[in-house]
């Protein structure tokens, strides 16, 4: 058996010159890696904007502004989801939201929905969702072409009662053996759609304001 | 306690012969969770081996100091702690690989089979061969996890080393198979089948290898 058998002061002891070492190395990570953290998410939401936005626009200097709203009926979420309306010298150019279809095989579904202003989806992506492998994870566009049938979609085209899949007697397709899951995107793209439509113009005079008052406390 | 070429065998012995995954069958959670692909086999498997590399080394060396009944908490607490740290650093300069191992980085704390060598092993040896040991414990571990990553990549994906450039490495796989991948290799059960491959593997090597077990000198029956 081991020597020693220690004593309960110099065990106090190191238990409370590691605790405080282990407490000071771990502020010390923290600190170092905050800033870089929070970098890696900005560029992270940055290319996936630009994955939604219509291809003249990726790239472009654009300014961002973030709003927070809330409307579970439509948006799928009871807390506030993330939209960013993109202006360029305070015309808007598209809105990206980052909303939720609720409703996904195994769990909610995170998508990115990029509408132009004049109400047409100019791209859609599945950034966290944890469908099937080999079925529902055709949402991805790595996987299969699925996502892109939104593209240059609008309420009136089709129109809104034929935003549905085929099954359910709409015009868009399904992916096959994942009939559950296309559903939930579907119908959280058409809602996204709605939502669009019935608050156009207040995302964008409360964008509007956000940078004006940005811009009045960093001339 | 002299050391003798007996000790050093013994001290490395969970490279192979005692590994912890796949000779005491312990660790297995993450390693059957994140080895969908060799790259998360490897960079779960670096991290779990700095770990218990230096939280047993500082048990080894704490051991004079300590009443039993404290080890095992401060164990936890050394553990916590670097894998705190580890967690955020690979969060700071490999944000999607982070992203990918998810849960499992931060559960080596409580891997039974890190925290097992922390406190029974630094408690009974000196610091040299809780060192060594520790070692071959972390690279054992890392050989299971690479080998099981590689297995199902290669069977499920069809890719080699697919998404290096998670780890600072190249974009392009190392090799790509013109077949495709059979999907159960990557799902769930496709771990299981995997591991058991192995373990078959490993059964038929020692089995057939003398006691002695250093095994350079083998030669199997055909």
């Amino acid at each position: 058996m081991a020597s020693a058998k220690g004593n309960p002061l110099a065990t106090a002891a190191v238990a409370a010159a590691l605790a405080a070492g282990a407490l000071y190395a771990v502020d010390w990570v923290y600190d170092w890696s905050d800033d870089l953290i929070a970098a890696n998410e900005r560029a992270r939401v940055v290319a996936r904007l630009n994955s939604v936005l219509e291809p003249g626009l990726r790239g472009r200097d654009l300014t961002t502004t973030r709003l927070a709203v809330t409307d579970p009926e439509l948006l799928g979420a009871n807390e506030p989801i993330d939209v960013f309306v993109l202006t360029d010298r305070g015309a808007p150019m598209a809105t990206v939201f980052a909303t939720v279809a609720p409703h996904g095989y195994n769990a909610e579904i995170g998508l990115l929905i990029g509408i132009s202003p004049i109400g047409t989806v100019t791209g859609v992506r599945a950034v966290r969702h944890r469908e099937t492998q080999g079925l529902g994870d055709a949402i991805e566009t790595a996987k299969s072409d699925w996502m892109l049938q939104f593209d240059d979609k609008a309420l009136g085209a089709p129109a809104t009662e034929l935003w549905a899949i085929r099954q359910d007697d709409g015009e868009l397709d399904a992916i096959s053996g994942a009939t559950v899951t296309s559903r939930a995107v579907v119908a959280a793209v058409r809602d996204t759609l709605l939502y669009f439509a019935q608050h156009r113009d207040e995302l964008y005079a409360r964008a509007a304001e956000a940078t004006a008052a940005a811009e009045a406390n960093d001339p | 306690m002299n050391p003798t070429p007996d000790t050093w065998r013994e001290a490395a012995a969970p490279l192979w012969r005692n590994n912890m995954a796949l000779g005491q069958l312990v660790g297995l959670c993450p390693l059957l969770a994140v080895t969908t692909t060799l790259v998360g086999g490897i960079a779960l498997g670096l991290a779990s081996a700095a770990v218990v590399v230096v939280a047993s080394t500082t048990m080894a060396l704490l051991k004079p100091l300590l009443v039993p009944a404290a080890r095992l908490p401060l164990a936890l607490l050394i553990l916590a702690a670097l894998v705190t740290g580890i967690d955020f650093f690979t969060e700071a300069l490999f944000y999607d690989l982070h992203e990918r191992l998810g849960i499992f980085m931060p559960l080596i704390v409580v891997n039974t089979g890190l925290l097992a060598h922390a406190e029974n092993v630094a408690s009974r040896r000196g610091v040299a061969f809780t060192f060594v040991s520790a070692l071959a414990t972390g690279l054992g571990f890392l050989f299971a996890l690479a080998a099981l990553g590689a297995l199902r990549e290669l069977l499920g994906s069809g890719t080699l080393l697919a998404g290096a450039e998670l780890l600072g490495g190249d974009a392009d796989p190392l090799l790509t198979s013109p077949f495709g991948g059979m999907l159960v290799a990557t799902l769930p059960p496709g771990a299981f089948f995997g591991m058991a491959l192995l373990l078959a593997l490993r059964n038929r090597l020692t089995t057939i290898e003398p006691m002695a077990g250093a095994g350079a000198t083998r030669e199997a029956p055909r």
